[in-house]
């Protein structure tokens, strides 16, 4: 009796090896959660040095259009941000909308026309796009989209064409491969269930998995963006740098990324030039938390409906 | 003497190497309600989804034989799959309502055809869920996702889905093996109403329901037809033994 007593009250060896699992996911989990939390507040910290330590008014940032940290009007650097602010929204929605009736044409291919195929050869190939350093889509952009540009459109080639060329054969295995999952989600007997009332399979899949799918493309959008909005390499080799407002696709321009890693090693810490800089990341920072945000969003609508 | 609508002669069906199906000769009449019954694996729903074409969709699959449809054969070169499926309807085992309102559902047939008009697309979705023993329950809230109707309503969704293309004949795959047994038996109730205006087909797995609503009964068993006769006589007095085994529950 004693023998059973005290097994029951001794926590035993599974138990322990329990309590000790949790506890290691724990450290891992508030390791990391401390990390990004150090990010936020480093980086916020920084960036609003230029607003409160510089005295730089938060909408002449947001809405001026020259940047130049190192010139001073009337006591305030010239630190516009709208360039780049531009330049890096006006790439990311032009690269993402170029890419998306791709994805969705070379996803549909896999999951409904020739899902043969599309796994023994379209799979692979979208998983060497992805596997590519941006560094090397930068440099194939470099010698041949900014050329080409250059023949056709006239200008330098350098800016936000090129970029959205650049970023749309970044951007399009990334939206790819999500809508590819978004349409292999959409049941089976959906489909089965449209053909069975007559309808083509064109039909079938305009009106039934295309519509079922909408969630889940939406994020695979959204997903794209976040990855355009944050590529920093190759965009910075294609689009110019030249921080100025684009009066046109083939202008050169500048992005928040760019700027960004051409200015970041020039700078010292701690000077107007540097905190702007910060700021720069911040506003990269917030963008993403938005990117994730609606992600959320819309999973959590997509839910709703099913 | 009724008519006959669809007859089969020496289907063969493979997957790959495997014959699932060895030459099954079977005639369906015109209203009447014919239950195909066997123990799992034994070739039923295969058959069934033979008579719409259903099995075209998966790889490697060869069929052979002759469907005579109403004179003629289903699986000729020039016939057109799309109209055939309008003529020869589908329900399936689970329920499976799109995505969308109840009206969405129930007017997709009509509208992947081609109809626009708002007045015949009304009727017809009223007069097909009244068929199907659902408007009652659904009458106030067409615009509400089909989804999230009860199993049994989806069912009878599905059902009424299938009616608004007013199609010939209508095969059922084990319509209500997912749901509950009040569900079931409005289900059926809904079957012997529309046999007035249909020709039904369904696989079941309820012998019960076979005996409470079919006119015809064909008992499969491993990819063989082993009889098909009237209801009563395949219950009372079937004329092979592993008839009399599978209905006494001897195996299935």
């Amino acid at each position: 009796m004693d023998k059973i007593r005290e097994s029951l009250l001794k926590p035993s060896r599974t138990s322990k090896l329990e309590r000790r699992g949790k506890l290691i996911s724990l450290v891992s989990l508030s390791s990391i959660c401390l990390v990004v939390i150090a990010i936020f507040i480093f980086i916020a910290f920084r960036g609003l040095a230029t607003f409160t330590s510089d005295h730089v008014s938060l909408v002449d940032f947001v809405t001026g259009t020259v940047w130049n940290p190192d010139v001073e009007v009337n006591g305030q650097p010239l630190v516009g941000a709208l360039p780049m602010i531009t330049g890096s929204f006006l790439i990311t929605i032009l690269a993402t909308a170029l890419a998306l009736p791709f994805a969705i044409g070379t996803a549909l291919m896999m999951t409904d026309i020739t899902p043969k195929m599309g796994t023994k050869i379209l799979q692979p190939v979208l998983e060497l796009l992805v596997g590519i350093p941006s560094v090397v889509y930068g440099f194939v952009g470099l010698t041949v989209v900014v050329p080409f540009i250059r023949d056709v459109f006239g200008g330098s080639g350098f800016g936000i064409l090129a970029g959205t060329f650049v970023l749309f054969v970044m951007v399009l295995p990334t939206v790819t491969s999500m809508t590819v999952d978004a349409l292999r989600s959409v049941p089976k007997n959906y489909r089965s269930a449209s053909l069975a009332l007559g309808a083509t399979r064109w039909q079938t899949i305009y009106k039934v998995v295309l519509r079922a799918a909408t969630p889940g493309i939406l994020t695979a959008i959204v997903f794209g963006m976040a990855r355009a909005f944050g590529e920093a390499l190759a965009v910075q080799m294609v689009v110019g740098n030249a921080a100025l407002m684009p009066s046109s696709l083939v202008a050169p321009a500048s992005t928040l990324t760019s700027v960004l890693t051409t200015g970041i090693g020039n700078t010292v810490l701690g000077t107007v030039q540097n905190d702007a800089l910060w700021s720069l990341a911040l506003i990269l920072l917030l963008m993403s938390l938005t990117f994730n945000l609606v992600i959320h969003f819309i999973a959590k609508r997509g839910e709703l409906k099913q | 003497m009724a008519n006959t609508i669809l007859k089969t002669k020496d289907v063969k069906l493979k997957y790959g190497d495997f014959e699932a199906l060895h030459g099954i000769d079977l005639s369906f009449n015109e209203n009447e309600i014919t239950a195909l019954i066997g123990p799992s694996g034994c070739g039923k729903s295969t058959f069934l989804r033979c008579l719409n074409r259903m099995n075209d969709l998966i790889d490697g699959v060869t069929i052979t034989g002759e469907f005579d449809y109403r004179g003629k054969d289903v699986y000729a070169e020039d016939y057109d799959i799309v109209e055939l499926r309008k003529q020869i309807g589908m329900v399936f085992q689970q329920p499976n309502p799109f995505p969308m309102s109840i009206y969405d559902n129930v007017a997709y047939g009509l509208r992947v055809a081609g109809v626009r008009d708002k007045e015949t697309l009304d009727e017809a979705v009223q007069t097909s869920l009244k068929q199907a023993a659902i408007w009652d329950e659904v009458k106030d809230k067409l615009d509400k996702s089909a989804l999230a109707l009860s199993g049994g309503q989806q069912q009878r969704v599905c059902i009424a889905r299938a009616l608004a293309v007013s199609p010939d004949i209508i095969l059922l795959d084990e319509p209500t093996s997912a749901l509950d047994p009040h569900s079931s038996r409005q289900i059926e109730a809904t079957l012997l109403q529309l046999k007035e205006k249909y020709t039904i087909i369904t696989v079941t797995h309820n012998l019960q329901q076979a005996a409470r609503i079919a006119d015809r009964t064909a008992f499969f068993l491993q990819g063989d037809l082993i009889e098909a006769d009237d209801t009563k006589n395949i219950f009372m007095n079937p004329a092979h033994k592993e008839t009399s085994d599978f209905i006494t529950g001897r195996f299935g």
